[in-house]
């Protein structure tokens, strides 16, 4: 019976340990993993507060037990009238200090990185030439997608932002509709995208996204926007700067020269689907659906699903069946299996990176 | 009038109920409206988790979620949580103070029908299938574009409920300023009843700005308003300002009477008066009064600029301050104390792990860069419902066990009512601990389903398992309460042997006029002083028998929330349909008229005579109680 | 309480709008709501100050060029009177006057009248001009605040009313002396906040 017991303790004690250790989440996603600096602040912060809780969640559960041992009515008798003491204010000084002190400890910090997270002032810096200092990146959240645009490079991508690692990169936040949240879990902590004015913060990319599981980091939206807000995903490629500044020339260069992989598929392309969505990645963005002109590189269809052709005919065929309330119209019935194939193959095609 | 214990057919009772005025049966009411709508939105909780259950899943649709989540919140919130506390201040808090009634019983009333058709209007949209859907706090770009009814059912059914709630409020303060028995200082006040008056205090300033905001969303969506529409010059984050002006201190007025209850078991059943009592006292003013200075902490992600945001951090630290200085002062009441395991004192015991817990990370959201990272994930899910499950439903369930013989003179089942605190507090750790493993790991809130391969399959799956286990708790207090009913062993004035306040020196449950002779208040847990120095009456009377001036009973407010009723109805069709305009203003004109019978016909009461009161208080002793 | 009971000057009261338990939770009840109304007219001031002048792209109205002072300090000065008739109506209660009250009372009413007669008249000048409820972001909460006065006032108007024609035949008591101060309150709670908006929506609009 007793050894059962043991075995039991161990066993619960390699449970919990194995939770703790799978505690920190996927590389991609998790806050818990942070890959830029203001995720980094920001789990410096976690760690601080959690360590001042954890202190007072233990002196607060060792009194209780305590009490719960010794002061039992079972162990004291029925009869017992304890004393009926009124206070103290010894005791109501000391627990009302020490939350003080313990509060300050973590407001210093609290309020130390609310102004250096919230400190954009180098969006404006330009150097001698005129041209801007850092990379600014104009994000509009759109129903249930992303757009992000480089104002100073002239190109414009959706769904998957590309980004240089190692440098502050600056954003600008706008919804387009109703109001979304911009989240990176594993790069740093949100920023909503309002529909009346521009919100500004910037993030560190300290990790190039290859080594990662998909290749790249996951983007979410944190604010609820509609029956689909659970599918407004988007990802982060993080590239080293001249393998970002090769990125960003090739994206400027769709504007003119594009390989096509199905010449079919954009005569069917050019027939239904320009009139919202674009394959050159030089301009501004505001378009009526995502920029295509880097879809072949991209991770996932629609921000989520998998990225094949498969899937790519299922969405074109019924978007509303997948993603609930998007702005896509079905095309099941005005394209034949013949130009949904040659449709797919032409977009697949078109990439930026090969 | 004592005609009450007579038999009647049903629909005397029914209209007994409809029309009745006192503050017991109004309270009961408030608990079974408060009962239902916890039920309902109890079930839409089991059907969000069953469809977390697994990635990828379709158990509900998409937007059908939306409409789950949004009902979930406003019902447990709006309609279950806050009628409950209220069925029990109602009870409670005037045989507390050794009061006869509350200071407006008409209104009294009319606040509960409010309740009750608010609630029931918010409902009927799962009828018509328009449902609220864009979460319980409805911010304004998401709720002006969701199209059918549903934010309009949202807008108009709170509308009518938090008139109830704003109605309730006042009445409170003033039953408890004018109305207290003589000896009972404020200084001398149960600490429930304390809590009651600072939660209505709170109600009184939180109410009005959620009225005026939901007045916005109303014209904006139905009368051609422009607040919220940025295309028209209008400012969403007006609402999300006005919504946290109400929405925090809500909070705090769900969680300040919680404290109460659990004030009133740890007393009780330590046998030992609370521990620093005034301390007490000035941490629940301090609360309530901080509770509207942190507001903007729901809005740290907004945008609002460093130096808002960090003044609002270091506001929302501040109250971890006098919520420290309770949980202390509940741990030294206990300590040296005689503990009693009883069905409420483990509710209570339960209640400070776990409410600690729920305090601890709502400070480290308050540190706004951290906010940054755990706002609208599943963090936030987790703290919240930790301090609103941990804390208030908590204090709910323990409160019906408390107060059960008190309000029904019989005791619910101490075994069963152990087995339901066992499956609820596991279950509820198993909910909700591991969400915020859930939120660390990247999985934002409102979620209708989430994508194989994000960590996040196993953690979701005991997130369910949890929930499934609070459910089975739920249903074996259903069980505990239908047997109770059945076997209705009766119970005398004091049936816990260690009630240490008014309301345990009188019958169980009380007569209509309460107290036979208002009772004289001696100091703090005056009944447990009466108790030490052997008075076995447990009361001083403060008069000699006299008659007792009682309230007339009114089917009024039931008409009067009626109109409110229909004249929504008629605000929300008014636009696509001919019938819409007239009902609206045949139902304003409804609540008019009876607003006037009201005015222009005197009501002025009726005495219960002296004799009466003899004979009750005669045959009491006869029946061999105290 | 019994209604038929007769007072003199001498036995009244001195202060008879809480003379009994019920008056009492009355007149502290009316205050605590009298509270609740200055947060929610609060509200109405602040979304009031975010909003003004805004409107749609190409928005023509501007408080400078809508605004008449002339029209609006007239509407002031009726109300300010009532206030003060008010006060005269019920100093003649406090002294058991029934009549010179009941006259007092009406005289609040008429003036009461007259300023929502020229408010009437304001909002339909401004209709008249294009500036709608609908109009902009500005007219909603223009129309909601000053509306929203305008309403309390009718309702203090039917209020007085009843109690003026309710109370004729039967004099002062104890019962309805709490109901004519309490309207006396409300009525002064109705100027304060007429005050304000004066002050903040039209002078701060034309000069601000």
């Amino acid at each position: 019976m007793m050894k059962g017991l043991k075995k039991w303790r161990l066993f619960s004690l390699l449970a919990v340990l194995t939770v703790f250790l799978a505690g920190c989440g996927q590389q991609e996603l998790s806050t818990l993993l942070p890959a830029g600096q203001v995720g980094k602040d920001q789990f410096k912060l976690l760690m601080l507060s959690s360590g001042i809780m954890l202190f007072v969640i233990l002196v607060v559960v060792a009194i209780y037990v305590v009490a719960l041992i010794r002061f039992r009515r079972s162990k004291l008798g029925d009869d017992f009238i304890p004393e009926q003491v009124e206070g103290s204010q010894k005791l109501e000084l000391i627990w009302t200090i020490i939350p003080i002190i313990l509060i300050l400890i973590l407001a210093v910090p609290t309020v130390y990185y609310t102004y250096k997270l919230g400190d954009v002032k180098a969006m404006e810096e330009v150097d001698d030439n005129g041209d801007a200092k850092h990379l600014v990146v104009d994000v509009t959240a759109k129903l249930y997608w992303w757009e992000f645009e480089y104002p100073d490079l002239g190109i414009v991508t959706a769904q998957e932002l590309v980004v240089p690692t190692k440098e502050k990169v600056f954003f600008n936040l706008k919804a387009a509709d109703v109001k979304h949240s911009f989240w990176i879990p594993a790069i740093g902590g949100k920023l909503d995208t309002n529909v009346e004015n521009l919100n500004k913060f910037y993030l560190t990319f300290d990790q190039e996204s290859e080594g990662l599981k998909d290749g790249v980091f996951y983007g979410k939206c944190a604010e609820l926007c509609g029956p689909s807000h659970s599918l407004m995903d988007f990802k982060v490629k993080t590239l080293p700067r001249d393998e970002f500044n090769a990125w960003a020339k090739n994206m400027k260069a769709t504007a003119d020269k594009t390989a096509v992989a199905n010449e079919d598929g954009k005569e069917v392309f050019e027939a239904s689907c320009i009139g919202c969505h674009a394959t050159s990645g030089a301009g501004e963005g505001g378009s009526q659906g995502p920029n295509l002109a880097a879809f072949g590189d991209r991770n996932r269809i629609a921000g989520f699903l998998e990225h094949d052709e498969e899937k790519l005919k299922e969405w074109i065929k019924n978007p509303q069946k997948i993603k609930p309330g998007n702005t896509m119209p079905s095309f099941e019935d005005q394209l034949s299996d013949q130009e949904l194939n040659d449709l797919a193959e032409y977009l697949l095609g078109l990439s930026v990176e090969q | 009038m004592s005609s009450v214990a007579q038999k009647r057919g049903f629909g005397a009772a029914l209209w007994d109920w409809m029309t009745t005025v006192d503050h017991k049966k109004i309270g009961i009411l408030y608990l079974i409206g408060g009962g239902f709508f916890f039920v309902v939105g109890g079930i839409e909780a089991m059907i969000i988790r069953l469809q977390l259950l697994k990635p990828n899943n379709d158990l509900v649709s998409a937007g059908l979620f939306n409409d789950l989540i949004t009902m979930h919140g406003t019902t447990m919130i709006f309609l279950a949580a806050m009628p409950i506390l209220f069925g029990f201040m109602n009870y409670i808090m005037p045989l507390q103070i050794g009061a006869r009634d509350v200071a407006f019983p008409f209104i009294n009333s009319l606040g509960f029908w409010m309740f009750f058709f608010g609630g029931l209007f918010l409902n009927i949209s799962w009828l018509i299938g328009q449902v609220p859907d864009a979460g319980w706090t409805s911010y304004a770009s998401l709720s002006l574009a969701s199209t059918g009814h549903g934010i309009d059912f949202y807008a108009i059914g709170l509308q009518i409920a938090g008139g109830g709630t704003l109605m309730a409020g006042i009445n409170f303060l003033v039953t408890i300023i004018n109305m207290r028995a003589p000896g009972m200082t404020y200084m001398r006040m149960p600490l429930f009843t304390w809590t009651t008056f600072v939660a209505s205090a709170m109600i009184l300033f939180a109410f009005p700005p959620l009225t005026v905001g939901l007045f916005f969303l109303t014209f904006d969506r139905m009368f051609g308003g422009n607040f919220f529409d940025h295309t028209m010059g209008g400012n969403t984050i007006i609402w999300e300002h006005i919504f946290w002006i109400f929405g925090h201190p809500e909070v705090y007025i769900l969680i300040l009477p919680a404290f109460g209850i659990f004030s009133e078991i740890f007393s009780i059943f330590s046998r030992k008066r609370l521990f620093g009592y005034p301390a007490m006292v000035f941490a629940t003013v301090l609360i309530g009064f901080l509770g509207f200075m942190v507001w903007a902490h729901h809005m740290f992600t907004v945008g609002l600029g460093p130096t808002a945001n960090a003044i609002f951090a270091v506001a929302t630290m501040a109250i971890a301050v006098p919520t420290g200085v309770k949980i202390f002062n509940w741990l030294l009441t206990i300590w040296g104390g005689s503990i009693s395991m009883t069905t409420p004192m483990l509710y209570a015991l339960g209640f400070i792990p776990s409410f600690v817990m729920g305090g601890v990370t709502g400070v480290m959201q308050g540190a706004a860069p951290l906010d940054y990272q755990l706002h609208d994930s599943y963090f936030i899910v987790a703290h919240f419902h930790y301090v609103i499950v941990g804390g208030v439903v908590l204090a709910i369930l323990a409160g019906v066990h408390l107060y059960w013989p008190k309000m029904f003179g019989t005791m619910l089942s101490e075994t069963l009512g152990k087995i339901t605190f066992v499956f609820f507090f596991v279950g509820f750790h198993c909910t909700f601990l591991i969400q915020h493993w859930l939120g660390f790991w990247g999985m934002p809130r409102r979620v209708w389903t989430y994508m194989d391969g994000q960590g996040w399959n196993t953690a979701n799956l005991i997130s369910s398992i949890g929930a499934l286990l609070m459910a089975i708790g739920v249903i074996v207090l259903v069980i505990n309460i239908i047997m109770t009913t059945v076997k209705n062993v009766r119970v005398g004035n004091d049936p816990w042997g260690d009630g240490r306040t008014l309301e345990w020196a009188i019958p169980s449950p009380p007569p209509f006029y309460n107290f036979t002779q208002t009772p004289l208040v001696r100091g703090l847990d005056t009944v447990y002083i009466e108790k030490m120095e052997g008075n076995t009456t447990m009361l001083t009377p403060a008069e000699p028998v006299q008659d007792i001036h009682m309230p007339n009973g009114s089917i009024i407010p039931f008409f009067m929330t009626f109109g409110l009723f229909i004249a929504g109805f008629g605000a929300m069709f008014h636009q696509e349909t001919s019938w819409g305009l007239p009902l609206l203003i045949f139902g304003l004109a409804w609540i008019f008229v009876s607003m006037a019978m009201r005015s222009v016909k005197d009501d002025l009461g009726f005495y219960v005579t002296k004799e009466e009161i003899q004979r009750d208080i005669d045959n009491a002793r006869k029946g061999g109680r105290n | 309480m019994d209604l038929n009971k007769k007072f003199t000057p001498e036995t009244w009261p001195e202060h008879p709008e809480r003379a009994t338990l019920e008056a009492k939770n009355k007149f502290v009840g009316f205050w605590l709501f009298l509270g609740g109304e200055t947060i929610l007219f609060a509200t109405l001031f602040a979304t009031y100050m975010a909003l003004k002048n805004k409107g749609p792209s190409g928005f023509g109205f501007s408080t400078q060029e809508l605004y008449q002072l002339p029209l609006v300090f007239v509407m002031t000065l009726l109300l300010l009177t009532s206030s003060l008739t008010s006060v005269y109506a019920m100093h003649h209660m406090k002294n058991y006057n029934f009549k010179k009250m009941q006259l007092w009372l009406a005289i609040t009413a008429i003036l009461g009248l007259c300023f929502l007669g020229l408010e009437v008249y304001e909002f339909s000048h401004y209709v008249k001009e294009g500036f709608t409820f609908g109009n902009s972001a500005f007219s909603s909460a223009f129309f909601t605040l000053v509306g929203t006065h305008g309403f309390h006032v009718a309702i203090g108007l039917v209020w007085v009313t009843l109690l003026i024609f309710r109370n004729a035949k039967r004099g002062l008591n104890l019962y309805n002396a709490t109901k004519y101060y309490t309207f006396s309150l409300y009525w002064h709670f109705i100027d304060v906040v007429w005050v304000f908006i004066f002050t903040v929506v039209y002078l701060m609009g034309v000069i601000g």
